[in-house]
């Protein structure tokens, strides 16, 4: 599995621009599920037939990343975020375009460091003039952090893991579950980074008896961190809430009872700030009951982002089993 | 039973937003003997419904007043046993100093969430609010015993009896908004009186504090001709520009601007000059921060209108209303209601 | 003139009221088929058997204030309706209600100013309307509690080829959307007057919701601040650069098979183009795209310096040039589209 989660991290995808992951991910699920299509936000939609209820599950696939407004005399491009992404954090990083074009993000001279804002920052793509730079690259288009995957060991760290980890454990449990209970609708979702955008308009589509979002949570197992009762290695999540939703009680309760039932262990999650497509799925139509497995990642929205491998093994077994335990809410 | 018996027992009841279980059935047993349907959405919305006189398609109109109110969330239980919090829906922290709570656990526990003695706070400390991360509930158990009554993600209280403050003027917590519901409540007895062809929606709703989410899902379920919603606004008090605030006591104030139908509010004001119910105005040029900002713009648009009770002090535990507010409220939805056919829902379409 | 009488007429979000019957009167002749809704979008039907649904929208409500309290003295105190800079208000007349009652926004003279008042921005909470009433009857007699206020500015045309106005955000766009509706197409063509925008694109939404197109196309008056003192790379577009094609701002991405598409169109047949150098802010395409199961979008704007002030200026080279490209846009369709 440390393969896959390798390709599918490295692979460029930032918000509005997924389709370079998505034609990975429907290569690799094609074996696994009956259909297979793409909406007008893009979302890769699939479905696993199995009859009884409809089941949603939700993994973006998009990242975070950078859109150039403006090439000047000098070849230097002017970038702003796509998605929540900090200055300080693209400081002595590197990005790259879709077509393979890499950049280094440079800054201009300040008089301290806390006034830095992204647009006192540049993109340097090696090039001297605007005329050469535009042979690589154009205003609007997008880049995502570059950086690689590393092993070690216990722990993985990449770029993108948010939310390429929950893709993976999505593809993984889409291989591996028998006894499905439901006709299964594994989506991975787009522009979650911009603001649950893929999410809402598949659910609309899809109106789904019930819908579970894959996604990274915050830890609070660092020196100093914000106080927070989850840690990295002590398994996936239920979520309770965080800012986007309330997880259906109901179905947390079916979430937590088939982890108990399958001797998986989680953790409650309860956190104070960020968004998850469920926050979307949940105010679909008349309502979906919806709830949240998250994978423990530190660092997030940074190019080094953190997560356990013992917990995603054990997502990918948390998830098979509710893809075979029906929800009777 | 009496409108304020029955506000008594909702605001004493437990529903913070997202768990509004206590409450939500405390309403839909009440809304069951005045309505014909009592049903529950997927996000725990207490619909009734109490259908209209008459043969053929007939109007409908959806009431919502909402049950949630805002409260507290365990993030943490620390070494010791003590609770870490954060808040559901906006509280303020300067409002939870010294305050008694109800931890809703496995089972409900007391605690307190204490502060340091003055006699060890630094002078310079002394007139900074303390910051609700710094706070933290204390149960006065064994950390084991803690693990085994409460868990991360359990919701908690402020511990608050209703309290009648003179003749009018009644005081608790969650006031915002079962003084809402309350007047659903006035204005569904009032229609026992009245003949109406419309049939009516009830609806308690939830999650209006984290984002006006129950507001969202039942409006689309139920796709009214017209949305109403019931709301607090701010009571008049020292320190506050009169611009901001109604009176206490002299009827509801119904609110205009681009968040309502302008046909709607007419034919209310219109009413209450006719049947002599007190009111007043509030110009709201955009959002109203109520659960009609979400209702009206659900599907293809509903034509809406608010109606809001004065209240003071929102978003303490301390909230008070006044009795004859709600009650002339509750009347005026009524008379409103009354006169809805088919014509006047035709008319608003035609701006 | 339809770009001055749209510019001057009275339509602060929730009161679009006059600006509806203006584009109702132009279109006349080429319009059978009129919906409006609940909140007041006025949405213009090109019905036709076959071919996308095309959803193109511009809104017709502007920024503005609204009377919140009249007190003793007969003076005005206000709320504002969508974004405006406070700094704007000061020493600016204005026109109360629809029987556009005059009035004046005024200050404490700078002689009864202490030195540190000069430097601070007065905020609007301590501004008010002067009518000329003397008491809050005589106020009464002439306005009325939530009255809505406009900037009483004309639309003039100065400098080279240039216009200002108020509120051509984004009358500009009800412009260019009701000359694209003078032309027959092949495909349903729906132009929606939308409502609200403002305050946090309200109107688009439910106009989305029940057109159901498969493509939007949202004109939009946008910043321009091409002027000395800014950076270029700050700038969001440039007067006389032509339309501007939208790829992000905060509330959608624009679908790319359509700006590649508009980006041919405009090579092919010369007409400048820019894309917008900014992604803060956001507009109808926000609403539009995640309408249902969702929708392509993209927003096309016309550069206007100063907007949501008292007067902000365009080039009328931009807007004939946007017009030109949505028409070609929409002749291209024709043939088909594939996102």
């Amino acid at each position: 599995m440390k393969e896959l989660i390798k390709r599918l991290v490295e692979t460029y995808g930032p918000a509005g621009n997924e389709e370079t992951i998505r034609n990975l991910i429907m290569e690799e699920v094609k074996p696994y599920v009956d259909e297979i299509h793409v909406d007008a936000l893009g979302n890769l939609i699939t479905v696993k037939r199995g009859g009884g209820k409809k089941l949603m599950l939700a993994a973006h696939m998009d990242e975070i990343g950078v859109m150039v407004t403006s090439i000047d005399d000098n070849g230097f491009l002017r970038f702003y975020g796509v998605g929540g992404i900090s200055p300080f954090s693209l400081i002595g990083n590197r990005c790259y375009f879709a077509n393979g074009t890499v950049g280094v993000f440079g800054i201009e001279r300040l008089d301290a460091m806390k006034d830095l804002t992204m647009n006192k920052m540049f993109i340097d793509i090696g090039v001297d003039s605007k005329e050469e730079a535009l042979k690589k690259v154009n205003i609007g288009d997008v880049a995502a952090i570059k950086r690689e995957f590393c092993d070690l060991g216990k722990r993985l760290v990449s770029k993108a893991m948010d939310d390429r980890i929950a893709c993976a454990i999505l593809i993984e449990a889409l291989k591996q579950v028998e006894n499905q209970a439901y006709d299964i609708y594994a989506v991975f979702t787009s522009q979650e980074e911009v603001g649950l955008r893929g999410a809402r308009v598949a659910a609309y589509g899809i109106s789904p008896d019930l819908g579970i979002a894959i996604d990274v949570t915050r830890t609070g197992d660092t020196p100093k961190s914000a106080t927070m009762a989850v840690s990295l290695g002590k398994g996936p999540t239920v979520k309770v809430r965080d800012s986007s939703v309330l997880c259906t009680p109901a179905v947390r309760r079916h979430m937590e009872e088939v982890a108990k039932a399958n001797d998986i262990p989680y953790q409650l999650e309860v956190l104070e700030a960020g968004g998850t497509d469920a926050g979307a799925i949940q105010l679909t139509k008349s309502g979906i009951p919806a709830g949240v497995m998250s994978i423990p990642c530190r660092y997030i929205h940074t190019a080094s982002e953190m997560v356990d491998y013992d917990d995603v093994q054990l997502g990918v077994r948390f998830l098979v089993k509710l893809m075979e335990t029906e929800y009777q809410g | 039973m009496q409108t304020k018996e029955f506000l008594k027992q909702m605001v004493e009841a437990t529903g913070v937003s997202g768990s509004e279980g206590p409450v939500a059935d405390l309403i839909s047993q009440v809304f069951s003997d005045m309505c014909d349907d009592v049903r529950r959405d997927v996000l725990g919305n207490v619909i009734g419904l109490k259908q209209g006189c008459g043969e053929g398609k007939r109007p409908t109109i959806m009431l919502a007043g909402h049950m949630d109110e805002i409260g507290l969330m365990v993030t943490k239980i620390d070494e010791k046993g003590f609770l870490k919090f954060t808040q559901v829906g906006g509280v303020d922290q300067r409002t939870l100093v010294a305050q008694e709570v109800v931890v809703h656990g496995r089972e409900d526990v007391m605690g307190i969430i204490g502060l340091k003695p003055p006699h060890l706070v630094p002078p310079q400390d002394r007139n900074k609010a303390i910051p609700m991360h710094e706070l933290q509930i204390d149960l006065g158990l064994p950390v084991e015993r803690v693990k085994e009554l409460v868990s991360v993600g359990d919701v908690v209280t402020i511990k608050r009896s209703f309290m009648e403050l003179g003749e009018d003027i009644v005081s608790c917590k969650a006031m915002d908004d079962r003084a809402a519901v309350a007047v659903i409540y006035e204005c569904l007895q009032e229609l026992k009186k009245l003949k109406h062809t419309a049939d009516v929606y009830a609806v308690a709703t939830t999650q209006e504090e984290v984002g006006l989410r129950g507001a969202t899902v039942s409006t689309y379920g139920i796709n009214p001709d017209i949305g109403i919603a019931l709301d607090v606004c701010h009571g008049a008090m020292p320190g506050v520009p009169e611009q901001d605030t109604a009176p206490m006591g002299k009827g509801p104030s119904i609110a205009f601007g681009a968040n309502i139908h302008p046909k709607v509010f007419e034919q209310l004001v219109k009413l209450a000059k006719e049947y002599n119910i007190p009111y007043t105005l509030d110009p709201t040029p955009a959002g109203t921060g109520t659960d009609l900002w979400a209702m009206q713009v659900v599907r293809a648009g509903i034509p809406t209108a608010l109606l809001s009770i004065p209240s003071r002090y929102m978003h303490t535990s301390v909230e008070t209303v006044s009795m004859t507010d709600i009650k002339l409220a509750g009347r005026l939805l009524a008379y409103f209601i009354a006169s809805i056919d088919t014509a006047f829902v035709e008319g608003l379409l035609c701006y | 003139m339809l770009l001055k009488k749209l510019s001057e007429a009275f339509g602060p979000s929730g009161y679009e009221h006059e600006v509806r019957t203006i584009l109702e009167e132009e279109l006349k002749d080429y319009v059978g088929v009129w919906q409006r809704d609940a909140l007041g979008n006025l949405i213009a039907c090109k019905e036709a058997a076959k071919g996308p649904r095309v959803m193109l929208a511009a809104h017709m409500d502007e920024v503005g204030l609204m009377i919140s309290h009249v007190d003793d003295a007969g003076l005005l105190h206000f709320h504002k309706v969508g974004g405006i800079d406070d700094r704007v208000l000061v020493s600016k007349p204005v026109l109360v209600g629809k029987n556009r009652v005059p009035g004046v926004i005024g200050a404490k003279a700078i002689h009864l100013q202490r030195p540190e008042e000069r430097t601070q921005v007065i905020p609007h909470r301590s501004l008010f309307i002067d009518i000329g009433a003397k008491s809050k009857d005589e106020a009464l007699a002439k306005v009325k509690l939530g009255d809505y206020v406009i900037f009483a500015t004309e639309y003039g045309e100065f400098g080279e080829g240039l216009a200002k106005g108020k509120a051509l955000d984004d009358r500009a766009g009800c412009f260019v959307l009701a000359e694209a509706l003078k032309e027959e197409y092949n495909f349903p063509l729906y132009g929606a007057f939308t409502v609200q925008e403002e305050i946090g694109l309200r109107g688009a939404g439910v106009a989305a919701y029940a057109i159901e197109p498969d493509l939007g196309i949202v004109i939009e008056g946008t910043t321009c601040n091409d002027v000395s003192g800014m950076e270029e790379h700050e700038y969001s577009t440039v007067l006389g650069g032509g339309p501007a094609i939208t790829f992000m701002d905060t509330a959608s991405i624009g679908n790319r098979a359509m700006i590649q598409e508009l980006v041919r169109i405009a090579e092919e047949n010369n007409i400048p183009y820019q894309f917008k150098g900014t992604v803060t802010g956001g507009n109808d395409a926000g609403r539009i795209n995640v309408s249902r199961a969702g929708v392509p979008v993209v927003a096309i704007s016309i550069p206007c310096r100063y907007i949501h002030s008292p007067v902000s200026v365009l080039s009328l080279e931009d807007v004939r040039n946007t017009t030109k490209l949505i028409k070609l846009f929409l002749r291209s369709i024709e043939g088909g589209f594939r996102v």
